[in-house]
C-alpha cells in the first residue's frame, strides 16, 4: 500500500533534476540565515515555499505534455489579457505599474508568462511543424513582441528582455536561420555599443535607464547614487578571496552594507562568504541543473517536448548569468532575483513549475519506451 | 511515396539540425559562465586585495536624519503636541556582553530608576537584539558630560540626540490627540505594506491612537539622509553628501481647548463624554472622554505598573467613550424619530392620543416616565414633555423597517467617518441586524413588541456620543450633513502653505423645511417648558435640546429607586443641544454615566458649553441652577412589565 504510494510520488519526477535542485535548496537556505541576520522567520518562510513550489512542480510533472499544449494557447491569452489588465488598472508601486489587485493579494502577471510564452511558442511550431518557413518565424516573433511590449511599457526593461529572450530560445531551437541569428547579434552589438555611449544613449532610451548603463561602466562617477549597489556588490565579492570569510562573518553583509542582500543581491553574501571556490561550486550546481535540462530536451520525442525543455533550460541559465552579472557589475541593475536562492516566492514557484514542464516532457519519453 | 520520404528525412534532418542547435547553446553557457569565472577570478583573486582593504577601511554609509513631527494646535493656535531635544542613553543589547552588568555600572554614572529598568525590559521583548533600546530618556547635561568621558568603557552603549514627543496639556483632550509610541512589528508590515517603510529608517515612533494616528501621513514629514564615511570601528569620519528631512506638517485643530479643558473640570471625577460639532462645517469644537490619561507616559514605552493600573481601572480611562463607547440613546432618540414621523406622514403627527401614562400593545403593559400620564398628548407638546407613551405608539406605527431606514440615513449604526482611527457604528437594530447578531432561529426573529421600545432610543439601539452629535448636527443644520472633523488646517512648514480642509457636505436629508421646523419647535420647548427649563431657565440665546436617559441596569419589575442602587449601576443621564436654534453654531451630545435622568447631570454641562461658545462666559450661579433643575425635573421613572422580556425606559 505504502509502497503504491510511493511510487505514485516518485512516478512523474525526475530524479536527477530533483537531486540538484535540492542542493540549491540546502545552499539557499544556508545562505539566506545570514543574509538576513539570523532572521530565522525568514527561512522558514523560504522552506514553506520550497514546499509548496516542489508540490507544485510535482502536480505540473504529473500532466501530460498533450494536454500541456493544449493549455498552451489558452495560458498565453489569458497572459495577454492580465497584461492589458495591468496596463489599464494595475497597482503601481515605486513607479512602475507591474501588479494586479484580485482581492486577496497582488499578482504580477509577467510571472505568468515567463511560463506561458515559451509554451506557447512550443506549441505553435509544433503545430506547424511539416510546413514550417519563414513566415511562422515572423509570426513567431509576433507572439513574441505582444508580452515583451507590454511589459516594456510598465515599465520593465528587465523582465520584457528576458522574457523576450525566453521567446526567442524557442525560435532558435526550431530553427531561426544561421544568417538571421548573425544579423540579430550585429543589431544587438550595435544598440550595446549606442547605450553604453551617453550621448547615443538618451536618444533611445529613458534617462534613468543610460544613467543605469553609465553607473555599471563606472560605479566610481555617482558613488552615492545609482552605483552604491554595484560598489558595494563588487566589494563584497572582491573581499571574499579564494575561500570566503566564512559563513557569517561576511563584514560587508552584517554591516548593512548590501543593498537587497536576501533578494537581488544575496549573490554578493555568497561570495563574500564563500568566496571563489564557493562561485564555482554553485556555477557548477547551475550548470547540472541546465544540462540534465538540455539533455531532457534532445531525448524529447515531440518537437514541443524539444523545444519547450530546450527554452526553459536557457531560461533558467538567462536568470543566473544576468544576476550574477549584475552583482559583479558586468551587467546593469535589473530586478533579476537569483534563481532558487534568492528569498522570493513568487520566482520560486514559477522557476520550479517550469521543472514540472520538464519532467513532465522526460517522463513522457520514458513512458513511449517502456 | 516520393512525398512520404521527404517528410522522413525532413524529420531527420531535423533532428540533427536540432541536436547542432542544441550543442551551440551548451557551447554558448560554457563560453559565458567562463565570463563569469573570468570575472570572479578578476575580482577575487586579482584585486582581491584591493577590495578587501576597501571593505576593512573605507565603508560608505547612509545615515538617516529623521525629521521633526509636525506640531498640532488648537483653533486658537494653543500648542496641544509638540518637540523638543533631548539626550537619550541607548543600548544596543547585542553588542553588549553583559547587559546586567553593564547596566549596573552605567547607574553610577547617570540614574537608573527601576521604572527605567522595567521599561526596558518590555521594549527589550517586543524588539530584536540589534535594534537600540533607550535605557534613560533626557538626559541631563551633567549625565551626558560624565558618560561622554568615560563612554569607551561602554562599547554598545552611546548617547543619542534625540526629538521627543510631548504633550503639555496632559490628560486634557488625549482621547482626541492620541500620541505616538514606538514602532513595533506589526507597525512594521503596516508599512512595509504600504510602501513607506524606507521614509521610517531611523524614525523610531509612529501615531498610535487619535489624531497622531490618523494624520500619520501628515505629521510624520520625509526622512533625509547624510552620506558618511566611516572607519572600521563604525565612526562617522565625514559627511559626503547630505540631503535634508522635510519637517511634517502642523496641524490646526477646529477644537477649541478652553471649550474643551472647561467640559473637563465640569465631569470632575465622573465618567462619560461630550462631543460639540459646528453644524456648519462639520467641525469639531470640542471632543471629551473622561476620564483621560496622560499620552506623555506612552511615548517612550508605558512602564508595565502604569499601563496596568490604566488598563485595569474600572473606569477604563484608555476607553475613547466619545467614539468607542455605544450607550442606548433613551429620549434622545425622539427628535429623530419625531423627523422621520413627519415625514413618512405617520397618522399620529396630526392626532391627539389619549395618554394614560402607559400604552398596551400585544398583551404587554409599556409604562410612561409620567405616572398616570398627561391625559392627552399632541405631537407638539410630545417632545418637550418626553411623552414616551406617544412615541411607543408612533414607533408601532412606522414599523421597524421605516425607523431603521429613516435612522440609517443619519448614520446611526455606521460610523460617523470622523478622522479619528477606530470608530465604532452602535447598533442600529432591525429585523436584519438581528438575523445576523443571533446564531439561534429562535432569537432571530423579530417581536413586534421590541418595535415599541425602540420608538424611545431603548431596547437594542445603541450609538456613541459623536452618532449623537453627529445626528444633532445634522438637525440643527436643516438636514445638509457634514462629515465630522477636528482638524481644520494642515501647514506645511517649509513653503508655509496652509491647506483647508475643506467642509465639504456629505449629504442632504429629503426633509421638508416645514417638518423640520415643527421638530425643531418641539426641541426649544425642552428648554422653555419641557425636561430642560430648569437648567436653561435665563438663557440669552433660544436654544433646541433633548434630555435622554439610559437604563444600564435591567430593573425587571422593581421601582426604580436612585439611591438604592449602586453607583455603577445607575442610569447614564444624556443631553443633546443646538444653538442658537434658528441659525446653529453649535450642536453637541453629552453622556454622563451613571448621572441619573438627562436634565440631572448632562444638562448642566451642556449649558455651560452653549453660555461659553455663544456668550464667552460661565452661568452666573451653576450650584443653584443645578438644585433648581433637580426639583423641577420630572420624577425618575418607575417600570413595571407583563413579561420579563420587554422592559422600557424613560
Amino acid at each position: 500500500m505504502i509502497k503504491h504510494l510511493w511510487d505514485r510520488i516518485k512516478r512523474p519526477v525526475d530524479p536527477w533534476l530533483l537531486l540538484f535542485i535540492i542542493f540549491l535548496f540546502i545552499v539557499s537556505s544556508v545562505l539566506l540565515y545570514s543574509a538576513s541576520n539570523r532572521d530565522l522567520d525568514k527561512v522558514i518562510d523560504k522552506i514553506t515555499f520550497m514546499g509548496i513550489s516542489l508540490f507544485g512542480m510535482w502536480c505540473i510533472a504529473n500532466i501530460q505534455p498533450r494536454v500541456l499544449m493544449h493549455l498552451a494557447l489558452p495560458a498565453y491569452i489569458v497572459g495577454v489579457i492580465l497584461l492589458l489588465a495591468v496596463e489599464f488598472f494595475g497597482v503601481t508601486s515605486h513607479g512602475a505599474t507591474r501588479w494586479l489587485n484580485i482581492g486577496i493579494t497582488r499578482i504580477q502577471p509577467s510571472e505568468l508568462m515567463r511560463l506561458a510564452l515559451p509554451l506557447m511558442l512550443a506549441w505553435y511550431f509544433h503545430h506547424f511543424e511539416s510546413t514550417l518557413n519563414w513566415r511562422h518565424f515572423l509570426g513567431g516573433a509576433l507572439i513574441i513582441a505582444a508580452p515583451f511590449i507590454l511589459i516594456l511599457k510598465q515599465p520593465d526593461l528587465g523582465t520584457s528582455l528576458l522574457i523576450a529572450s525566453s521567446g526567442f530560445y524557442v525560435l532558435f531551437f526550431a530553427g531561426l536561420s544561421w544568417r538571421f541569428i548573425g544579423l540579430m547579434s550585429g543589431c544587438i552589438a550595435v544598440f550595446a555599443y549606442i547605450v553604453t555611449h551617453w550621448d547615443m544613449c538618451i536618444n533611445v532610451l529613458h534617462e534613468y535607464q543610460c544613467r543605469r548603463i553609465a553607473t555599471m561602466l563606472n560605479p566610481m562617477e555617482d558613488p552615492l547614487g545609482a552605483g552604491y549597489h554595484i560598489i558595494q556588490g563588487t566589494i563584497a565579492i572582491g573581499s571574499g578571496g579564494w575561500f570566503g570569510k566564512g559563513w557569517l562573518a561576511g563584514t560587508q553583509t552584517h554591516l548593512d552594507f548590501i543593498p537587497e542582500r536576501t533578494t537581488d543581491f544575496i549573490f554578493a553574501v555568497y561570495g563574500e562568504e564563500f568566496g571563489l571556490v564557493g562561485n564555482c561550486i554553485l556555477l557548477i550546481l547551475y550548470l547540472l541543473v541546465i544540462f540534465r535540462g538540455l539533455m531532457i530536451s534532445n531525448s524529447a520525442n515531440t518537437l514541443f517536448g524539444r523545444l519547450l525543455a530546450g527554452a526553459i533550460a536557457m531560461n533558467f541559465f538567462t536568470y543566473a548569468l544576468v544576476n550574477m552579472g549584475m552583482v559583479t557589475g558586468m551587467l546593469p541593475v535589473v530586478g533579476v532575483p537569483l534563481p532558487l536562492i534568492s528569498y522570493g516566492g513568487t520566482s520560486m514557484v514559477s522557476i520550479l513549475a517550469t521543472f514540472g514542464l520538464l519532467m513532465s516532457i522526460q517522463r513522457d519519453r520514458s513512458l513511449m519506451k517502456g | 511515396m516520393p512525398m512520404n520520404r521527404r517528410v522522413v528525412m525532413n524529420h531527420h534532418g531535423e533532428r540533427n539540425a536540432f541536436q547542432v542547435r542544441l550543442a551551440a547553446a551548451a557551447f554558448f553557457i560554457l563560453a559565458m559562465f567562463g565570463v563569469l569565472v573570468g570575472r570572479f577570478v578578476w575580482l577575487q583573486v586579482m584585486q582581491h586585495d584591493r577590495y578587501l582593504t576597501l571593505a576593512e577601511q573605507n565603508r560608505i554609509s547612509l545615515v538617516p536624519i529623521p525629521p521633526s513631527r509636525g506640531i498640532i494646535r488648537d483653533r486658537n493656535g494653543v500648542v496641544l503636541a509638540h518637540n523638543f531635544s533631548a539626550y537619550t542613553l541607548e543600548i544596543t543589547p547585542s553588542k553588549v556582553g553583559d547587559l546586567e552588568e553593564t547596566i549596573a555600572r552605567l547607574k553610577g554614572i547617570v540614574d537608573i530608576t527601576p521604572k527605567d529598568r522595567r521599561r526596558f525590559k518590555k521594549l527589550q521583548e517586543e524588539t530584536k537584539d540589534f535594534e537600540t533600546l533607550p535605557i534613560r530618556t533626557k538626559l541631563s547635561d551633567d549625565e551626558v558630560a560624565r558618560f561622554a568621558a568615560q563612554s569607551y568603557k561602554f562599547p554598545g552603549v552611546e548617547i543619542k540626540a534625540r526629538l521627543f514627543r510631548q504633550y503639555p496639556m496632559g490628560e486634557s483632550a488625549s482621547h482626541l490627540i492620541g500620541y505616538i509610541g514606538r514602532i513595533n512589528d506589526k507597525d512594521i508590515k503596516q508599512l512595509e505594506d504600504d510602501g513607506r517603510l524606507a521614509n521610517y529608517r531611523g524614525t523610531d515612533h509612529i501615531g498610535k491612537l487619535g489624531l497622531e494616528q490618523s494624520y500619520e501621513e501628515y505629521l510624520h514629514g520625509v526622512t533625509g539622509f547624510e552620506q558618511v564615511e566611516i572607519d572600521s570601528g563604525g565612526r562617522a569620519v565625514r559627511t559626503l553628501k547630505r540631503t535634508p528631512p522635510q519637517s511634517g506638517k502642523d496641524l490646526t485643530l477646529s477644537v477649541d481647548i478652553k471649550l474643551q479643558q472647561m467640559v473637563e473640570q465640569q465631569f470632575a471625577a465622573r465618567r462619560g463624554s461630550l462631543v460639540a460639532i459646528d453644524p456648519r462645517t462639520g467641525g469639531i469644537l470640542a471632543l471629551v472622554s473622561q476620564p483621560g490619561f496622560d499620552p506623555n507616559l506612552f511615548v517612550d514605552g508605558i512602564d508595565p505598573q502604569s499601563w496596568s493600573e490604566l488598563n485595569e481601572s474600572l473606569d477604563k480611562p484608555l476607553l475613547n467613550r466619545a467614539i468607542r463607547g455605544e450607550y442606548p440613546p433613551g429620549s434622545t432618540f425622539k427628535p429623530f424619530m419625531a423627523i422621520a414621523a413627519l415625514e413618512l406622514n405617520t397618522p399620529i403627527v396630526n392626532q391627539v392620543i389619549s395618554d394614560p401614562g402607559y400604552f398596551i400593545y400585544g398583551g404587554h403593559r409599556f409604562n410612561d416616565s409620567k405616572k398616570g400620564g398627561y391625559g392627552s398628548m399632541s405631537f407638539d407638546r410630545s417632545i418637550a414633555l418626553s411623552s414616551d407613551t406617544y412615541f411607543y405608539q408612533m414607533a408601532v406605527q412606522m414599523g421597524i423597517d421605516n425607523i431603521a431606514k429613516s435612522m440609517a440615513m443619519l448614520d446611526f449604526g455606521v460610523p460617523t467617518g470622523a478622522d479619528l482611527p477606530g470608530e465604532r457604528g452602535g447598533i442600529l437594530p432591525s429585523p436584519e441586524w438581528k438575523k445576523k447578531r443571533f446564531k439561534k432561529t429562535a432569537q432571530q426573529k423579530w417581536y413586534s413588541g421590541e418595535t415599541v421600545s425602540i420608538g424611545i432610543g431603548q431596547g437594542y439601539n445603541a450609538y456613541t456620543p459623536m452618532q449623537l452629535a453627529h445626528a444633532t448636527a445634522t438637525l440643527a443644520n436643516r438636514g445638509v450633513m457634514f462629515k465630522p472633523h477636528a482638524v481644520q488646517s494642515i501647514m506645511d512648514v517649509a513653503t508655509g502653505k496652509k491647506m483647508i480642509v475643506e467642509p465639504k457636505p456629505v449629504k442632504t436629508m429629503p426633509w421638508k423645511p416645514h417638518n423640520i421646523e415643527r421638530v425643531i419647535r418641539g426641541m426649544e420647548g425642552v428648554m422653555t417648558v419641557g425636561t430642560g427649563a430648569g437648567v436653561f431657565r435665563g438663557a440669552p440665546y433660544v436654544s433646541a435640546g433633548k434630555t435622554g436617559t439610559a437604563q444600564v441596569f435591567s430593573l425587571k419589575g422593581a421601582k426604580y429607586n436612585a439611591n438604592a442602587i449602586k453607583e455603577r449601576l445607575r442610569d447614564h443621564s444624556w443631553f443633546i443641544a443646538f444653538a442658537p436654534s434658528d441659525k446653529p453654531t453649535i450642536a453637541l451630545a453629552v453622556i454622563v454615566e451613571n448621572g441619573g435622568f438627562g436634565a440631572q447631570a448632562a444638562a448642566p454641562i451642556a449649558r455651560k458649553v452653549l453660555d461659553y461658545y455663544l456668550t464667552g462666559k460661565l452661568p452666573p450661579d451653576p450650584a443653584a441652577l443645578a438644585a433648581s433643575a433637580a426639583a423641577k425635573a420630572s420624577a425618575p421613572q418607575s417600570v413595571s412589565t407583563v413579561s420579563a422580556e420587554v422592559v422600557p425606559r424613560d
